[in-house]
């Protein structure tokens, strides 16, 4: 790389190596005048891309040990790794904590995400929506389904007492909420749903070892289809800490809420999908 | 163990006196609607200590197929061992496992004998059950043996850490690290769902959700890993397991006839969170406390659950509530003081103001109600966030308050609640937490006196008055008079007064395993058991 020692010159006077980045990037650098689209780690100066990481390696601690984990961090893309801690954990493990810059850049121009689709509405809206729209009350069957007896999620949204300062949907009271509880039987929700005549079914599924997530929520979605004709599906939400966002279609269900969905805007998104006038949600329907 | 139980709090000793007479007023009913009935768990647990073990080809254990087959010709209102024992006596089949054998293709006729018939069926069957029951007690003396011996553990809050793989043979070492690293008490997490299996798996298991089954020879592998552990370290090491669900009786039958040493054993907790029949839950659940007593089982209750899924702080009386029900429940099936771990849990939402001092209190006025009990402190797990930084300070925090009002088990809080089920790594930090708390402050206790009506004394002052507000409410409850289930409990049950869940007692799984005993209804174990008897 050539430079003019005018400009190197000028280079030493910037206090700062990211001041100068911003400055006058070398041809080649990434320039940090512009925020993205390619980003880097920040640990205390803009792109010095420093991460820390911690892990365990199934040695006895020693130097090769320590070696093992500096090659572990350099594979990961962390130049110049410092290892910071390593303590023997019994006679066969040594834990690390590793700090380094990454080589790896983000290319914000890569990345998709799922904007929320609809508006957030305030707990006397929803029930206003649904009181002139709908004139009845919105039913909604919740259940933790399969094995899973983590009540934890569906009781956030679902009971008075709420999550996040927003009360759950038992509050609204244009809703008719049945909460089943934990490890309901798939066929004894279609039958529950059916019986409350539900408008949208509620499902929460925490507990995610080999899949069971996946395989509890379509064997849910498919049970439904099923028992329904189609286009008389309720409407099919799943929730928990490791849905995929954008999963809902290959999970067969209408919506997937994450970590954090707040009772609020599973309202505001019940109202928008069933309750607001609208064309019919035929293509919704079909692809379910 | 024996907690400093000086009265630090000033509670008031008459209302404390009308805590536990509530208590008593509410459980009562409840007692007397369990020596009524029987279920098919309490047989099959009969017939384990009668030493009928194993299963089909598909896994169906015998002491199924024959109390089904029992049930299916006689009934189970007279119970299961006399129609049993008679068959053996009519030389139906040589022995106990021929007999389930054969019953399970319907060939053993199965009457109900009479008069001398009747007696010796008895007879035969108390000593064959008196036989399990002795091996209880063997189990116990072994256990008393082991920690003359090797040595008890030497610090109180004992250190109660989990091992989870699915896996018994991964299950086994991980364990014996875990005991090395400083753990007091192993517990090994069930599998997700074994709660609401109608039968005990057999065998030693490899697969599990989210845990490990709770069969009989898991039991016992591990049991001998961790005595070999415990001769390694100098110090006994306790093993725990869960007697919950549809099978409680059975599980406890099996723990001590394999020397567990604590069981989490709650009194509502199957209703509650697990939708068991009400009913079958007290029935089962007094059997299985029977057992426990005798094979000296600590029982763990299960209180920290109404704080997951209630608010910390305004359902802390609850939880007040509970302990004092396990405690009447425990005490009336036999266990003494020092076997009851009444659970409670540091869940107040920290960004509540005061949350720690609030955490105090209630750990306190636990401390203070039970002041000879070993109680088990269980740590935060509503408000682990996934900020595993966070985490960790709340797991000091936790591990603090529980140094300061002298908890007695101490279940070891993990940064990575709520992410991953604990690494090996999360398990050596979150032991680093807990040693360097203890050691720092270990000794606080002595210097922690909260003064007198200050926010301490006063918060859980508070907490007694609403939970003895509650106990009133329950007691006093009429709604259920003149129906089939009067008893206030079951109502207070049904209406959602504990954990926001309604529960009747007409509903609930595992309704069609209660039976309701006839007058000549005979349990040779229980017999053995309330009677101290061992032929």
């Amino acid at each position: 790389m050539t430079r003019s020692s005018a400009s190197r010159e000028r280079d030493r006077t910037h206090r700062h190596e990211g001041q100068r980045r911003m400055e006058h990037a070398l041809p080649g650098e990434l320039s940090l005048r512009e925020p993205g689209p390619l980003v880097r780690p920040y640990g205390d100066t803009t792109g010095d891309g420093m991460v820390q990481v911690s892990f365990t390696l199934p040695l006895p601690h020693d130097k090769r040990a320590e070696a093992a984990a500096l090659q572990l961090a350099a594979r990961m893309g962390m130049q110049q790794a410092l290892l910071v801690h390593a303590k023997a954990m019994g006679p066969h493990f040594t834990f690390f904590v590793v700090y380094g810059s990454v080589t790896h850049l983000v290319d914000l121009r890569e990345i998709e995400v799922v904007e929320r689709e609809f508006p957030l509405l305030s707990s006397a809206e929803v029930n206003h929506a649904i009181r002139t729209h709908l004139s009845r009350k919105l039913v909604v069957v919740g259940a933790c389904i399969g094995t899973d007896a983590h009540t934890v999620g569906i009781d956030a949204i679902l009971n008075i007492k709420g999550f996040a300062g927003e009360k759950g949907l038992e509050y609204y009271r244009e809703m008719t909420v049945v909460n089943l509880g934990a490890q309901v039987l798939v066929p004894d929700l279609v039958e529950a749903s059916r019986d409350a005549r539900a408008d949208a079914v509620l499902v929460s599924q925490v507990v995610t070892q080999k899949d069971a997530h996946i395989h509890n929520t379509t064997a849910m979605s498919a049970a439904f289809r099923e028992a329904f004709p189609s286009g008389q599906v309720p409407l099919l939400v799943v929730g928990g800490p490791r849905f995929e966002e954008g999963s809902a279609s290959r999970l067969g269900v209408d919506r997937v809420f994450g970590r954090g969905t707040t009772p609020g805007e599973v309202a505001s998104y019940l109202v928008h999908e069933l309750v607001e006038p609208r064309t019919a949600r035929t293509s919704a329907g079909a692809s379910r | 163990m024996s907690p400093s139980a000086r009265p630090i709090l000033d509670l008031d000793p008459t209302l404390v006196r009308r805590a536990r007479t509530l208590a008593r007023r509410a459980g009562r009913p409840v007692v007397d609607l369990a020596r009524n009935h029987t279920t098919v768990s309490v047989e099959r647990a009969t017939l384990r200590l009668a030493g009928l073990s194993g299963a089909d080809h598909e896994n169906v254990p015998w002491v199924n197929h024959l109390v089904d087959a029992v049930r299916g010709s006689v009934g189970l209102e007279h119970g299961v061992t006399t129609p049993v024992w008679d068959a053996l006596r009519r030389d139906e089949a040589p022995d106990l496992l021929t007999l389930a054998q054969k019953a399970s293709t319907g060939g053993v006729g199965f009457r109900l004998p009479e008069g001398r018939e009747a007696t010796a069926a008895r007879r035969s069957s108390r000593s064959a059950v008196a036989r399990g029951v002795r091996m209880l007690d063997r189990q116990r003396r072994a256990r008393e043996r082991l920690v003359a011996t090797v040595g008890d553990a030497p610090h109180t809050p004992w250190v109660y850490l989990i091992v989870a793989t699915g896996d018994i043979h991964e299950d086994i070492p991980q364990a014996q690290a875990a005991a090395r690293e400083g753990a007091d008490v192993i517990a090994v997490i069930r599998s997700t769902g074994q709660s609401l299996l109608d039968f005990v798996p057999e065998g030693a298991t490899r697969e599990g959700y989210a845990g490990t089954y709770a069969t009989q020879e898991n039991f016992r592998l591990m049991r001998a890993a961790l005595d070999e552990t415990s001769r390694e370290l100098g110090r006994y090491v306790r093993l725990t397991n869960y007697a919950s669900g549809l099978c409680m009786p059975e599980i406890a039958t099996l723990a001590g006839l394999e020397r567990l040493d604590m069981m989490l054993n709650d009194s509502m907790y199957g209703i509650l969170f697990r939708d068991i029949n009400p009913i079958r839950t007290f029935v089962d659940q007094r059997f299985s406390r029977q057992v426990h007593a005798r094979a000296g089982i600590i029982i763990n209750t299960g209180e920290d659950n109404y704080l997951t899924t209630a608010d910390a702080v305004e359902a802390a009386h609850t939880v007040t509530v509970s302990q004092l029900l396990n405690e009447y429940f425990a005490k009336e099936a036999g266990l003494e003081d020092w076997q009851l771990g009444l659970g409670h849990a540091f869940e107040i939402d920290p960004e509540v103001p005061d949350s720690f001092r609030l955490e105090l209190a209630h750990a306190l006025l636990a401390r203070q109600l039970f002041p000879k009990a070993p109680l088990k402190w269980m740590p935060p797990t509503k408000h682990m966030t996934g900020d595993i930084f966070r985490g960790y300070l709340l797991d000091g925090f936790f591990n603090l308050a529980g140094a300061m009002t002298g908890q007695s088990i101490l279940l070891v809080g993990m940064m990575t609640e709520a992410v991953v089920t604990p690494w090996l790594s999360d398990r050596d930090l979150a032991l680093q937490n807990v040693r360097y708390v203890m050691r720092a402050a270990g000794g606080l206790a002595e210097d922690f006196h909260p003064p007198r009506d200050g926010f301490v004394q006063n918060r859980s002052r508070e907490v007694l008055a609403e939970a003895v507000a509650l106990l009133e409410r329950i007691v006093d409850d009429t709604s259920a008079r003149g129906t089939r289930y009067p008893q206030p409990l079951l109502a207070a049950v049904a209406d959602g007064t504990f954990g926001a869940m309604r529960r009747p007692p007409t509903q609930g799984k595992g309704l069609d395993g209660v039976v309701a005993r006839d007058e000549d209804y005979d349990n040779p174990a229980i017999t053995l058991l309330e009677e101290g008897a061992t032929r």
